[in-house]
């Protein structure tokens, strides 16, 4: 197949400024043409040409997720490329930006070039995010250049922070040089050794040993000062899975002195609360952990108020029987690429009015400019032929047990969904199809 | 540059939090607040009757029943009590516990209890050194579980036998309680708060009875967010000032294998916390004194204190063999008659 036709459907591309009924043509893998309903012509070219029927659906760019761990190399139990990609077509997704906590850790181009390969067996793009340091130890910095002529499109240590300042400011340097954003993992380990979950009364009641919010504000607010004295424009900081307010507050305010400070916002921090720990539920642990009911309200804020410039959900695979632990004990991390989408449109768009194209741009277009990916987070005409086709009004449960995912380490197991994905497009392949 | 949060502004309906699917098993003890005041009247009431009964026919109650002791820590009242009580109604116990057993070859805790439960166990008694380790037992086997102490969470039976005692020097004669039983009544309790599990489970149990709880401790011992852990909590860090309004004063004990890299200068809290002779008789010379033990004679106590006619320490040991017969039977009998609060 060659040629795929999108017909019938609204067409929702918020960086062309395009909300309107159109009729898609897709072809070598690229938008070749956007017309207007019914004016497709389908007969004239060579080879077949398959058709979607899009009446009442959303036609979108692909979404883009720039915080997952795949586990591969190294953890394939947890999860694999191709289970992975799998779970993100299913969701919506057609490009993922991978971490580099894997076994071993992503830091060497030919690491990051195997992650790529056609054997990995991937649905949708995966493009690898490369270790800053080397194993991530937050020591030597690596090789900028080679890692991103071997395809990575960003440098972090996530999972772990860099914490030495001449280090975060090392890699700050070599990165802008290299054209990379710097993603950190805001977490001063020092203040947060031992815990487990948000410091605050929900932990003294459980018994659990707290991580203060300000272990995350202070690296926030560090890396921030070592952006403003490089005095380098390049210098790119991403503030990865931000959840606090103090965090949110500083990047609003390194923003206005016009530093390029940006941040991302998990799904689980802008609607669940420490409270939903419940009694120790492990599929609410991860890192950041769950906060105060006051930090849910200021992602919620931030991304009404477009501080916050995207959606990632910080995919996050474990085996049952990891999780199936004491609390303290358990790996940080839930699972998130089948849930954004149906999250988003339930909570940030149905209840809070965000407007559609809105939640669609902190879901596409914003990551992919972000990550500096070129011809996509839009269907423009010649952009790469990456797309979601969504039923806006379909509510859905979602049903953990039928992931496509390798885990099941979710918190919103038989949540309500809003939106439904009928199809994903992923460079002018259908990688995904619900007609249900 | 400090920056401050900006004010929410807008009024927004959030996803709710779930209700809580435990116990699994009404006959389980997870926490004080398993416990309604009418089930809490008939522990008591149960305690008490056990107690007064012909061990003899007492033994019948729970005849070759079979209960586990799973133990991830050391005990000595706790599981002798424990032990004692459920012999006492004749069940059959056994005794696992994690340096002899196959938790040291990296069995799960899942694991361990979906093999006693294979064994033919009836309900599991967990002592165990994380918080939340009994609902992770309860909802793996679905067994009545009783919590002999979680980490720095709960130790709810604990806190039954300090009510037991309570009310015998402060309510004699009570029969069920209720929200007022112990209107009036100031509860101290001193020490190390944060990763006590006993300071927990009575935080938890006695302001439901009325009672007024008072912690008292050092900052690093005791933060602030201790006192919004329920109502009727409230914290004086001035020992004096504590004992002064107190009618119970509870000392714990300093915890030092939970302590993980707090400094604590030792001197300094003995000066300002160790409950001496004299403190106690110019502060609180009426004070019942109690202590959940073990005792560290000279930190938290003095030996004199320890000893004196003030302190309960031993009636409280003594109490919690009668709670523990009535929760094991309690647990047990959920089972067979479905379910009695």
């Amino acid at each position: 197949m060659t040629a795929l036709a999108i017909c019938g459907g609204r067409l929702v591309d918020p960086a062309a400024g395009v909300d309107t009924a159109k009729d898609i043509l897709l072809r070598d893998g690229r938008v070749a043409e956007i017309v207007s309903p019914g004016k497709l012509k389908l007969n004239n070219g060579a080879g077949d040409i398959e058709t979607l029927d899009a009446a009442g659906l959303i036609v979108a760019p692909g979404l883009i997720d720039m915080h997952v761990h795949l586990r591969e190399p190294g953890q394939g139990y947890k999860e694999t490329i191709a289970t992975g990609t799998a779970a993100a077509a299913a969701g919506g997704f057609t490009a993922v930006a991978a971490m580099p906590n894997t076994t071993p850790v992503n830091d060497a181009p030919e690491i990051t070039r195997w992650m790529q390969e056609p054997e990995r067996g991937a649905v949708v793009r995966v493009f690898p995010i490369a270790a800053a340091t080397r194993g991530s130890k937050g020591e030597a910095v690596n090789d900028y250049a080679a890692l991103k002529s071997a395809g990575a499109v960003a440098v972090s240590d996530d999972g772990k922070p860099i914490l030495k300042d001449s280090v975060m400011r090392e890699t700050l340097v070599a990165a802008a040089r290299a054209g990379l954003s710097v993603i950190q993992h805001a977490e001063d380990t020092r203040m947060t050794q031992g815990g487990s979950m948000n410091l605050g009364p929900a932990a003294f009641r459980l018994g659990l040993r707290g991580m203060p919010p300000e272990a995350e504000s202070q690296i926030v607010e560090r890396d921030i000062r070592l952006v403003a004295d490089l005095h380098d424009p390049r210098a790119h900081l991403h503030v990865a899975h931000t959840s606090t307010a103090t965090a949110l507050a500083a990047v609003r305010q390194a923003r206005r002195n016009g530093l390029r400070v940006t941040c991302e916002v998990a799904p689980h921090h802008f609607l669940l609360t420490e409270e939903h720990v419940g009694f120790y539920n492990t599929h609410a642990k991860m890192c950041p952990p769950l906060r105060s009911a006051a930090d849910r309200d200021a992602m919620i804020e931030a991304l009404l108020d477009g501080v916050v410039d995207a959606i990632a959900t910080d995919h996050a695979p474990h085996a049952t029987h990891e999780k199936e632990v004491e609390f303290e004990n358990a790996p940080n991390g839930i699972t998130g690429l089948e849930t954004a989408l149906g999250l988003a449109l339930r909570w940030l768009h149905k209840e809070w009015k965000m407007p559609l194209g809105r939640v669609l741009s902190l879901l596409s277009a914003q990551p992919a400019a972000l990550l500096g990916l070129k011809a996509r987070g839009t269907l423009a005409v010649g952009s790469i032929a990456d797309v979601v086709i969504f039923d806006p009004d379909a509510e859905w449960t979602f049903d953990a047990r039928q992931s496509k995912s390798k885990s099941r380490n979710t918190p919103f197991d038989g949540w309500t969904m809003q939106g439904k994905v009928r199809w994903t497009v992923s460079e002018g392949r259908i990688v995904y199809s619900d007609r249900g | 540059m400090s920056p401050t949060a900006t004010p929410v502004r807008r009024q927004l309906a959030t996803p709710p939090v779930p209700a809580s699917p435990f116990p699994y098993n009404s006959g389980s003890l997870l926490s004080v607040l398993d416990l309604s005041l009418d089930g809490l009247s008939q522990l008591l009431a149960r305690a008490t009757a056990l107690e007064n009964q012909d061990p003899l026919l007492r033994d019948r109650i729970l005849a070759k029943r079979r209960v586990a002791l799973l133990f991830y820590e050391s005990s000595t009242r706790t599981r002798t009590s424990f032990e004692l009580a459920a012999k006492g109604l004749g069940a059959d116990t056994t005794l696992v516990s994690s340096l002899s057993s196959s938790i040291e070859k990296g069995e799960s805790l899942k694991d361990t209890g979906l093999t006693l439960r294979a064994l033919g166990t009836e309900a599991i008694i967990l002592r165990h050194n994380s918080s939340g380790a009994p609902w992770l037992l309860e909802e793996s086997t679905h067994l009545p579980v009783l919590n002999a102490g979680d980490g720095m969470h709960e130790h709810p039976t604990q806190a039954l036998l300090d009510l037991r005692t309570i009310l015998a020097h402060l309510r004699a004669g009570t029969g069920e309680v209720n929200a007022g039983t112990l209107a009036g009544v100031t509860v101290a309790i001193v020490g190390d708060i944060l990763h006590s599990r006993v300071a927990r489970s009575n935080m938890l149990l006695l302001p439901r009875l009325g009672a007024r709880v008072l912690l008292c401790g050092p900052k690093e011992l005791l933060p602030e967010q201790a006192a919004q852990m329920g109502p009727g909590i409230a914290i004086e860090r001035d020992f004096d000032a504590a004992l002064g309004q107190s009618q119970v004063i509870m000392m714990l004990r300093i915890q030092a294998e939970r302590l993980a890299g707090l400094q604590l200068d030792l001197e300094d809290y003995k000066a300002n916390y160790q409950l001496t002779g004299q403190r106690l008789a110019a502060h609180a010379p009426q004070a019942l004194v109690l202590h959940p033990g073990p005792i560290i004679r000279g930190m938290e106590v003095t030996a004199g204190v320890a000893d004196g006619p003030q302190s309960a320490i031993l009636e409280q040991v003594r109490n919690g063999v009668a709670i523990r017969m009535a929760v094991v039977e309690r647990a047990l009998a959920a089972d067979r008659q479905g379910g009695r609060a």
